[in-house]
């Protein structure tokens, strides 16, 4: 065999005068590291960072440390582009990576600060007076209507336009992952997790499996291009329905569930054969302009019972204009997915080169939603990156009204961003099918772990409430006057509606 | 957590049609709804209603382009007729029912459709079938671009679309599952050829018989095409006897025509356009 040019990324070093011999890491390692003879033997190009082993060492003898190979100096050639060139000329593919975009553009972010409460407009302390964060997903009436109550007052009238709305809990939702790329033990999590915190998880384009139908009032399903597992059955059972048209980390191509990756269970819910390929076409043939989303938007509705129905987009050039057109084309609610956003599995090419950043997508959508009058016909939920509550008090300040987060809750279950999804071999058991890596994530622990991670968040967001001298979310959201910019250039301030700070 | 309780009934005129429920009338188990003018939202109310009162056929006059004719509905041993022109997405979703179209059907004819039937006395629009993944549908006559797209199968759920005419564009394009049948014999387009270019582009399941032959460019790379064999033939029989029976033609003077097979040659077509990083 010819010899590969690329050196591996990683050492894998082992004290073997602590190491027990046990095997552990042999055992633990889904992507075949170690041999053992006597003592484990790593093959370093094998290693991918995940730090399974290194966790569940007995004897905390392994460390993995970068290869430190030096290379001539050169800021034009990094070492990922000549590994890329040099992968491609033994190969002839297409780069496949997955998670999010992780090149060192500019994030937007943490270069923009909140406000606080000081002398003249006293804070709020959330652990002693109430601090709302419950929010309507959902169309908003453009108007109120209320009802004499035959005592002189008047109460809210019957529907009031709110019926269609979806309550949550906290502002913050799990994004779509299909099952197929993830585990069911992780869409187990996130459906027990969802019920519990009051909030919803999404079943991703893969269908709904049918463990999940005791959670199903806390469930979007997605309708996606491949329509995988969609009949009137599942259609009634979820909360809502979401048209999947793209994905902040693969926008405009489609999705391609590998052959190795559907097992029986994923065949039974996708309702395709075993070991076929699963493609997902770019488009969806029946939608080749706004009039014709809304011929599917009103079909699932229709099919539906007239349920809440999202449309998710990735956040690229014309955002803004793609938004409204969705809006009246019927949309409840408009999921803007930044460039930053995960996936199981992408060409990195586009995962690294196409969208634009989440936070100038809300402020864009929100903005034009409001000049042409009709920010209140749906909601927006921003995704694509939301890493802690600052992000998402920060999202929601630029005018989302819902948060979604999917790496953060990968990260919950032991995700350790070795962007190595697509592999299906995840030590952890999260993206893989393979029975014996799977049964490493028990559900009850990994809805645990979510319910704890978005408690911790919702607290975090009343402080921020509290400082912000307010006591509901919806009192934040879109309120830009909030954030103030440290070190954006004017006309990125000038997008964002956002001051720089001094101002 | 809220629920829509239904679609709401604002009355008044949308997209040209008015928001009235449709005259019915009943005679014994056949309902008879008078759709003209009115808008899609209130007809499909009026059909699901009916059928829920018991209705084993329901027969719609006056169909003129409303949309979503049976989307969604779950019902066995149901008929509805459509007189007139059945619109876009009919069908959609349908998981049972038995449609009729005593006329010509638009775009989205079976779209992602779970199991029943669907007969077209006429001609369809594009993307008929598109998702399918059970039951049969059956046009008489042309079909547009992109019919049969990513249809699929999976266990004893085998979608099978049947046209009698000639097909456009991307015909199976996707496909990954079920058997998709071109005839050619009822067409107004004698000069056209039988079918379009990139037919089965990107196939990686299922099969498609056309009555006549292609010619390999105007197939997708992932295409084989080969002369359908005596095996094919008996299997393809019992579609072909359900078309003709449909529509009143002659199973054996069909089945005399000699039919081209197509079928995916890889169901992983892009197992190798990608390297792992």
């Amino acid at each position: 065999m010819q010899q590969t040019f690329v050196q591996p990324e990683f050492r894998v070093k082992i004290d073997y005068d602590k190491c027990h011999k046990c095997g552990r890491c042999v055992q633990q390692c889904g992507w075949g590291v170690y041999d053992f003879a006597e003592r484990p033997i790593p093959h370093d190009e094998k290693c991918r960072a995940c730090h399974r082993c290194v966790t569940f060492c007995p004897a905390r003898c392994i460390t993995i440390e970068k290869n430190t190979l030096a290379f001539r100096e050169n800021d034009n050639w990094s070492v990922g582009l000549l590994k890329a060139v040099w992968k491609q000329a033994e190969t002839g593919g297409v780069l496949l990576t997955s998670m999010g975009n992780p090149k060192p553009y500019e994030r937007i972010f943490d270069h923009l600060v909140l406000d606080a409460c000081q002398v003249t407009n006293p804070s709020i302390d959330p652990l002693r007076e109430p601090m709302e964060l419950r929010t309507y997903l959902g169309r908003k009436p453009d108007s109120v209507q209320v009802a004499s109550d035959g005592a002189g007052g008047f109460t809210l009238a019957e529907g009031a336009g709110m019926a269609n709305n979806i309550e949550l809990a906290t502002p913050i939702i799990f994004s779509p992952m299909s099952y197929g790329s993830v585990s069911l033990n992780v869409h187990r999590s996130l459906a027990m997790a969802a019920e519990r915190l009051g909030i919803l998880m999404n079943t991703g384009e893969g269908g709904l499996h049918e463990d999940l139908y005791p959670y199903q009032d806390h469930i979007i399903l997605q309708v996606a291009s491949g329509r995988f597992g969609l009949n009137p059955e599942v259609l009634g059972r979820a909360a809502a329905l979401e048209i999947k048209i793209g994905q902040g980390a693969k926008p405009g191509i489609g999705g391609h569930l590998p052959g190795e990756k559907i097992d029986r269970e994923v065949s039974a819910t996708r309702m395709i054969p075993q070991g076929t390929d699963a493609i997902s076409p770019a488009p969806h043939h029946d939608i080749y302009s706004i009039e014709d989303l809304r011929q599917l938007i009103y079909a699932i509705k229709e099919a539906s019972g007239y349920k809440p129905v999202g449309v998710k987009i990735a956040a690229v050039h014309n955002v803004a204009a793609i938004a409204s057109g969705i809006v009246r084309a019927g949309a409840d609610y408009v999921y803007l997915d930044g460039f930053r956003g995960g996936t199981g599995a992408a060409p990195a090419v586009i995962r690294d080169h196409i969208g634009i950043p989440i936070e100038i997508a809300i402020a864009a959508v929100d903005q034009r939603l409001r000049d042409e009058g009709i920010r209140n016909q749906a909601s927006i939920v921003a995704a694509g990156s939301i890493r802690s509550s600052a992000d998402a008090a920060k999202a929601i300040a630029l005018g989302a009204d819902v948060v979604a987060i999917g790496t953060a809750t990968l990260l919950a279950l032991g995700c350790h961003l070795c962007q190595s999804c697509h592999t299906g071999s995840c030590s952890w058991g999260i993206t893989t099918q393979k029975p014996e890596l799977t049964r490493r994530i028990d559900p009850e622990w990994g809805a645990e772990r979510l319910t704890n991670l978005v408690h911790a968040w919702s607290h975090e967001l009343q402080e921020i409430l509290g400082a912000l001298g307010v006591n509901a979310v919806e009192s934040l959201r879109g309120s830009r006057e909030r954030l103030r910019a440290i070190g954006l250039d004017e006309q990125t301030c000038k997008i964002l509606g956002v001051k720089p700070a001094g101002m | 957590m809220m629920r829509a309780a239904t679609t709401t009934p604002p009355s008044g005129v949308a997209e040209g049609y008015r928001r009235e429920a449709p005259p019915v009338t009943r005679e014994g188990e056949v309902a008879v709804l008078d759709a003209t003018g009115v808008y899609y939202q209130q007809l499909n109310d009026a059909v699901r209603d009916a059928i829920a009162a018991g209705a084993t056929t329901v027969r719609i006059t006056g169909m003129n382009g409303q949309r979503y004719l049976g989307a969604g509905l779950r019902a066995t041993g149901v008929t509805i007729e459509a007189h007139g022109c059945a619109g876009n997405d009919t069908a959609m979703f349908a998981d049972g029912p038995e449609i009729e179209v005593f006329g010509n059907a638009q775009d989205g004819v079976g779209n992602t459709m779970s199991s029943g039937r669907v007969v077209v006395h006429g001609d369809a629009g594009d993307v008929l079938g598109y998702g399918m993944r059970g039951g049969h549908v059956l046009v008489k006559g042309d079909v547009g671009y992109r019919v049969g797209i990513h249809m699929k199968a999976y266990e004893k759920h085998v979608p099978v679309v049947i046209c009698g005419g000639k097909a456009r564009d991307f015909f199976g394009e996707y496909m990954a599952g079920g058997i998709l049948v071109l005839l050619g014999v009822n067409t107004q387009f004698p000069e056209q050829p039988l079918v379009g270019g990139f037919t089965g582009a990107g196939m990686h399941g299922g099969v498609i018989y056309l009555r006549g032959t292609v010619e390999p460019w105007q197939c997708g790379a992932e295409v084989g095409i080969t002369e359908a064999t005596a095996e094919d033939l008996s299997a393809l029989r019992p579609h072909i006897e359900e078309w003709a029976a449909a529509f009143g033609a002659d199973a054996d003077e069909i089945m005399a025509g000699s039919f081209t097979k197509l079928a995916p040659m890889s169901h992983r077509p892009y197992g190798k356009l990608y390297a792992s990083i």
